[in-house]
């Protein structure tokens, strides 16, 4: 950060504080809906929603802040496979936990899955083997 | 303004990153600690964001960009290889 900013340079800062500070704000929303949530397919919800869009705001003030433009690609490379990789996480998590009953049923409004995997466990194969 | 910054900044990433270590101790289950470290994970690369951000510098971008391509594989194992054992018990 430059010490004496003005005009522009004031600006970009400004901008770069709000974006530190709420991306740092998304870290703890998600560390909050670990600790208050109450079963294991809620607390995912919450630990890889926020993270993304923490990391797209910390990323846009690095880029705020260099002012070089091949650091750009670069961080849109973080960014495009943090998109990427959080949903296969959180859909192995939430399939695992889901097959060892780690859910509370009578907090669902609709489980489509319950056939299915009745269904899979029918055909041989263990449950979690599919 | 540098200095709040990192001041607020390192304040609330302190109680987010306990927050994420006291879920990985009380569990309950093997699936919600694996999940509070992947957390942790993030939280870990935010600092190094922020800290890259605030002191101009790219020390930790490739660090980074490794973070956010391998850091998922830890939890999709430990996914993967989880199992019921309530109610096979006899089984092994």
């Amino acid at each position: 950060m430059t010490p004496d900013a003005n005009g522009v340079d004031a600006l970009i800062d400004t901008v770069t504080v709000v974006f530190l500070v709420l991306g740092a704000l998304m870290s703890l929303t998600a560390t909050i809906g670990l600790l208050r949530f109450p079963d294991l397919m809620s607390r995912m919800h919450a630990a890889t929603k926020p993270q993304v869009l923490g990391l797209f705001l910390l990323l846009a003030a690095i880029g705020l802040q260099m002012r070089q433009w091949w650091v750009w690609p670069v961080l849109a490379v973080a960014w495009i496979f943090q998109l990427l990789t959080v949903p296969v996480s959180a859909h192995m998590v939430g399939r695992a936990g889901y097959r060892t009953k780690h859910l509370h049923p009578e907090l669902l409004s609709v489980d489509e899955l319950e056939a299915v995997v009745r269904k899979a466990a029918e055909e041989g194969g263990g449950p979690g083997t599919r | 303004m540098k200095d709040l910054v990192l001041i607020v900044t390192a304040v609330v990433l302190t109680v987010a990153a306990a927050g994420a270590i006291v879920r990985i101790a009380i569990g309950p289950s093997l699936l919600d600690r694996v999940l509070a470290s992947d957390v942790l994970l993030g939280i870990v690369g935010a600092a190094l964001a922020i800290d890259m951000a605030v002191n101009r510098h790219l020390n930790n971008l490739f660090l980074l960009v490794a973070l956010t391509l391998i850091g998922f594989i830890g939890s999709v194992t430990v996914a993967r290889f989880v199992a019921d054992r309530r109610g096979q018990a006899n089984d092994s």
